[in-house]
C-alpha cells in the first residue's frame, strides 16, 4: 500500500512528457515558419519588380539585355536564365556518364576497390567546399580554355566543368544506392542465359534503374542550378547571351552575387535582382516535385 | 564474339572513367597543397590581411570561421534534434507529416545564395542584427537545419525496437526514454553526420555574403569582452570568413599576393574539411566500440 | 480462493482488419507462473504484449475489452501507462540490455522514479543481481558495458532491471529461446525462484519448458484460448482434442 501512495505522488513524468513533446514540436514549427516566410519574402520582393516598378513581365523573362542603370532602364533577364540552364544542364551531361560508371565500377565490376577507395573520393569531393572549386577553376580551367580556344577561358564550358566535378558526388552517391538495391536475382538470371557484364548492365541494370539514375542527374542539376561562388568566379559575368562556349556570360546566381551589395534595397535594380532569387526559388520547388515523381516511378 | 568485345570495351571505359575521378581528387588536392602549404606559415594564419601590399595573412578570417563554426552549430544542434525527434517518434503517419517532410525536402535543396539573401532581408533589416556573426549563424542554421533533422531521423530510426520497449517497459517516459536510451544509442551516427555537417558550415560562403559580410573590423585580440565593438568575441560585429576571404581575393582581390593568399586559405580551408571528415569517422567508431564494448 | 493478480475480460487485438487476439477471457493468478503456449501466430505473443499496454506502439494495433488489475480498467486510454508499466515488468525474447554499464541497466529505473542516494542505488542493484542470480559473475564489474555478458548472461540482466523498479507482475516473451541449454536451465531455476515474489506471465513454445516452469497453462490457437488449467491437468489429461494433439507434437 505504500508503495502505491508512492507513485501516486511521483507524476512529474507527465509534465516531461509534455514539456518534451511541446519542444520538438516547437522546433519543427520553427522550421516550417523559415521556409513559409522565406518563400513570402523572396517573392514579395521579387514579385514587386512587376507590380511596383511595373516591368513588363514578358519583357523581364524574353528580353536580352540587362542595363538597370540606362535610360530607360532595361531588365531583360535572359541572359541569366539562359546561363543558368546552360551551364546547370551541360554540368549535367558531363557528370552523369561518368557519376554512372563510378557507380556501375562500385557495384558491377570491382565492389571491393570501389569501396575502399573510389568512395572515400567520391565522399571527399563531396566535401570540398564551393571556393575552392571555383578558386581551382579560376586558376587550372580557365588558363587552360584560354591557351586551347579562343576568348578570355571564361564562360558556359569552364562553369559547366566546374559544376560537373561538385555535382559528380551528388549522382553518383544516389547511383550507386540505386545500383546496389537492385534485386541479384534479376542479373543471375542474365548471366544464366549466357549474357556478358556489359549485355546485362545495358539491357538489365541501366533500363529497371533508370528513375532512380534520373534522379540522382535531376538533384546534379538542381545543385548547380544554385550553387553560386564557383560559378560566379569562372563565368565572366558579362551580362548577355554568349555566342560561343568561351565567351563571358552570366548566371541568375553570379548577378545576384555580384549586385546585391551594390544596390539600394528598395530600388528596381535591387527588386529585380530578386526577382532572379525567386527564379532560383520556383526552379527548386520544380526540381524537388520532379525528383519525387521520379521516386514514385521507381518505386512501382 | 562480338558481345564479348563489347563487354571488354565498355568494361575498360568503365575502369577509364573510375581512374579518371580518382585522378582529378589527386590533382586537385594536389594542385591546393603544392601551391598553398608553402605559402601556410604561422605569420600566416595569425596575421591580418593586407588590402594593397604584400604579406598579409588569413588569422582574423581563420577564427571567425571557427566562431561562426561554434555559434552555428549552438544554434543548430538542439534545434535540429529536436525537430529530428519529432518527425521520428511524435509525427503520426498521416497528411501533415507528409507535408512536414516535403517541407524539409524543399528546404533542404534551396539555394544557400537564397538562404544568404533570406537573412539579408530578415535576419539582418528586419531583426536588426546587421552584418554579424550572429546573423550569419543563424543563416547557416537555416542552411543546415534540414541535414540536421535528417541526421537526426536516421540515428533514432536506427535504435532497435527492443531498445525503446525495454526502457517504456520500466516505466520510463517517453521523452527520458528518447533522451536517455535512444539518443546515447544513435550517437554514433549522429555524430558522424554532425561533424559531416560542420566541415560544410565551416566551407559555406554565399550564405554569407549578405549576412555575416565581408569585411572583418580591425580586432584586438587582446580585448575578450564580448561586448566590446573590436573583441573578436562579439558577435554582433560583422565577419569576413576564410571562405568568403577565398571569394573575395579571387574575385576582387587588390594585393599583389593574391593568387597566394588564395591558394594558401585554400589549402587551410580543405585541410580543416578533411580533418573533419577524419574526425567523423574516427569519433564515430570510438563511441560505437566505447558503447558496444567490442574491441 | 486464488488471489487474482491480474485478468483480461474480452480482449481482442486488430491489426487493421486483421484480428490476432480474438475476444479472449483469462484470470492470472498472483505469485504464479502462468505459461502461455501454442503454435506461431497464435496472437500468444501479441496478448502478452497487450497486458502493459506495449501494444500502443505498433501503428495500426487497435486493443479492445479490459484489462483489470483489482477494479481498475489499465486498457482504459486514461491509464497514466508510465507508472502502469512500473507495476508490470516485461522481459524479451532477444536479450536487450541498455547500450550502458551493468550498474546503470539497472539503476536506471528506480532512480528514474525517484531514488536518488547512490547507497539506496548501490542495495537495488545488489539486490536485483542477486535475485537474478548474477550477483557473483558480475559484482566485480558493474561498471563495464552490459553487452561483454555472455547471451544467457545478458538475459538474467535484463530480468534483474525489470525487478529493480518493484513490478507486481513480470510478462516473459520466449525469454530462452535465444539462449543455449545452460543457460535456459539457469532462467527456468530463476523463475521459480521468481514466483515466490512476483505473478510471471511467459510466453513459449517449448512445452517441457512450460510443464518444468508453470503452475497453469492457457493453450492459444487462432487467436483464441483452446483450454486453460493446471499445467499438471493440461499435460496429463487435456480437455479438447487439438490440446491433445499439439502438446503430443502432432502440429505446431
Amino acid at each position: 500500500m505504500a508503495r502505491s501512495t508512492e507513485r501516486q505522488q511521483a507524476k512529474p513524468h507527465l509534465v516531461e512528457e509534455w514539456v518534451g513533446r511541446i519542444y520538438t514540436f516547437l522546433c519543427i514549427l520553427l522550421l516550417i515558419v523559415t521556409i513559409f516566410s522565406m518563400v513570402y519574402f523572396v517573392a514579395s520582393k521579387g514579385l514587386s519588380t512587376f507590380f511596383v516598378n511595373k516591368v513588363n513581365i514578358a519583357d523581364f523573362f524574353t528580353g536580352v539585355k540587362w542595363s538597370p542603370d540606362g535610360v530607360p532602364p532595361l531588365f531583360g533577364a535572359l541572359p541569366f536564365i539562359f546561363g543558368s540552364f546552360s551551364t546547370s544542364i551541360l554540368a549535367a551531361l558531363i557528370a552523369a556518364p561518368m557519376g554512372i560508371c563510378a557507380s556501375l565500377f562500385m557495384v558491377e565490376i570491382a565492389p571491393k576497390f570501389g569501396r575502399k577507395y573510389l568512395q572515400p573520393v567520391i565522399e571527399l569531393l563531396a566535401g570540398i567546399p564551393s571556393v575552392v572549386y571555383g578558386f581551382v577553376g579560376l586558376s587550372v580551367i580557365v588558363p587552360f580554355f584560354r591557351n586551347v580556344f579562343p576568348g578570355q577561358g571564361l564562360g558556359i564550358a569552364a562553369g559547366s566543368v566546374v559544376l560537373a566535378v561538385m555535382i559528380l558526388p551528388t549522382i553518383t552517391t544516389i547511383t550507386t544506392d540505386a545500383l546496389a538495391a537492385l534485386p541479384s536475382g534479376l542479373k543471375e538470371g542474365s548471366y544464366a542465359l549466357g549474357s556478358t557484364r556489359w549485355q546485362t548492365i545495358y539491357r538489365i541494370v541501366l533500363p529497371t534503374t533508370l528513375p532512380a539514375l534520373l534522379t540522382g542527374v535531376v538533384l546534379g542539376i538542381a545543385r548547380a542550378f544554385g550553387e553560386a561562388l564557383a560559378v560566379q568566379m569562372v563565368i565572366g559575368n558579362a551580362p548577355h547571351i554568349p555566342h560561343s562556349l568561351f565567351e563571358s556570360t552570366s548566371t541568375l546566381t553570379s548577378a545576384i552575387t555580384l549586385s546585391m551589395g551594390n544596390t539600394a534595397m528598395g530600388s528596381a535594380q535591387n527588386n529585380a535582382l530578386w526577382t532572379l532569387a525567386l527564379i532560383l526559388l520556383l526552379m527548386t520547388f520544380v526540381f524537388v516535385f520532379i525528383v519525387r515523381w521520379l521516386e514514385r516511378r521507381s518505386k512501382i | 564474339m562480338k558481345a564479348k568485345t563489347a563487354d571488354k570495351i565498355a568494361t575498360a571505359a568503365i575502369v577509364v572513367v573510375a581512374g579518371l575521378i580518382i585522378a582529378i581528387l589527386v590533382g586537385m588536392l594536389g594542385f591546393i597543397l603544392v601551391r598553398g602549404l608553402g605559402h601556410i606559415s604561422f605569420h600566416f594564419l595569425t596575421s591580418a590581411p593586407e588590402t594593397i601590399r604584400k604579406g598579409g595573412g588569413i588569422g582574423p578570417q581563420l577564427f571567425n570561421s571557427l566562431f561562426l563554426l561554434v555559434l552555428t552549430m549552438v544554434i543548430t544542434i538542439p534545434l535540429g534534434l529536436g525537430a529530428g525527434i519529432y518527425m521520428s517518434e511524435y509525427a503520426k503517419p498521416n497528411k501533415l507529416t507528409d507535408f512536414i517532410r516535403l517541407v524539409v525536402e524543399v528546404l533542404s535543396s534551396f539555394p544557400s545564395i537564397v538562404v544568404g539573401l533570406f537573412g539579408l532581408l530578415v535576419i539582418v533589416n528586419l531583426f536588426g542584427f546587421g552584418f554579424s556573426l550572429f546573423s550569419g549563424a543563424l543563416a547557416l542554421t537555416v542552411f543546415n537545419l534540414p541535414l540536421m533533422v535528417r541526421i537526426t531521423e536516421q540515428g533514432l530510426k536506427s535504435v532497435p525496437r527492443e531498445q525503446k520497449e525495454a526502457s517504456l517497459a520500466l516505466g520510463i517516459s517517453k521523452w527520458k526514454t528518447i533522451t536517455s536510451v535512444m539518443l546515447p544509442y544513435a550517437l554514433p551516427v549522429i555524430l558522424t553526420g554532425t561533424i559531416l555537417a560542420a566541415g560544410r558550415v565551416f566551407g559555406e560562403a554565399a550564405a554569407l555574403l549578405f549576412t555575416a559580410g565581408m569585411s572583418s573590423p580591425r580586432l584586438d585580440f587582446t580585448d575578450w569582452n564580448p561586448l566590446s565593438p573590436v573583441s573578436p568575441l562579439n558577435p554582433f560585429r560583422p565577419a569576413e570568413t576564410l571562405a568568403v576571404h577565398i571569394w573575395k581575393v579571387n574575385s576582387e582581390g587588390l594585393a599583389p599576393d593574391a593568387s597566394e593568399i588564395a591558394a594558401g586559405a585554400s589549402a587551410v580551408l580543405i585541410i580543416t574539411v578533411l580533418l573533419f571528415n577524419l574526425a567523423a569517422r574516427w569519433l564515430g567508431r570510438l563511441v560505437y566500440r566505447k558503447f558496444t564494448a567490442t574491441k | 480462493m486464488q488471489e487474482i493478480a491480474l485478468s483480461a475480460r474480452n480482449l481482442s487485438v486488430h491489426y487493421g482488419d486483421k484480428p490476432a487476439v480474438k475476444n479472449i477471457s483469462l484470470d492470472f493468478a498472483s505469485k504464479e507462473v502462468t505459461a502461455l503456449i501454442g503454435p506461431s501466430g497464435c496472437g500468444k505473443s501479441t496478448f502478452l504484449r497487450s497486458l502493459n499496454r506495449m501494444n500502443d506502439l505498433i501503428p495500426g494495433a487497435k486493443i479492445t475489452g479490459q484489462i483489470l488489475i483489482g477494479d481498475e480498467d489499465i486498457n482504459n486510454p486514461a491509464t497514466d501507462v508510465v507508472s502502469l508499466r512500473q507495476r508490470i515488468g516485461m522481459v524479451w525474447q532477444r536479450p536487450n540490455p541498455f547500450h550502458k554499464s551493468i550498474y546503470e541497466n539497472i539503476a536506471f529505473g528506480p532512480r528514474y522514479h525517484g531514488i536518488k542516494s547512490k547507497k539506496k542505488l548501490d542495495e537495488i542493484v545488489e539486490e536485483s543481481l542477486r535475485k537474478a542470480a548474477l550477483w557473483d559473475e558480475t559484482k566485480d564489474r558493474l561498471h563495464k558495458s552490459a553487452l561483454a555478458l555472455s547471451g544467457g548472461q545478458q538475459q538474467r540482466l535484463c530480468i534483474a532491471r525489470s525487478i529493480a523498479v518493484k513490478p507486481d507482475i513480470i510478462l516473459m516473451d520466449e525469454p530462452a529461446s535465444a539462449l543455449d541449454p545452460v543457460s535456459t536451465a539457469k532462467i527456468e531455476e530463476l523463475i521459480a525462484e521468481l514466483k515466490k515474489d512476483y505473478s510471471i506471465i511467459i510466453v513459449t513454445h517449448n512445452m517441457h519448458q512450460a510443464a518444468r516452469v508453470s503452475q497453469k497453462t492457457a493453450f492459444f490457437l487462432n487467436g483464441e484460448v483452446v483450454e486453460y488449467d493446471q499445467t499438471v491437468n493440461m499435460f496429463s489429461n487435456p480437455q479438447k482434442q487439438e490440446t491433445n494433439d499439439y502438446i503430443s507434437g502432432r502440429f505446431g
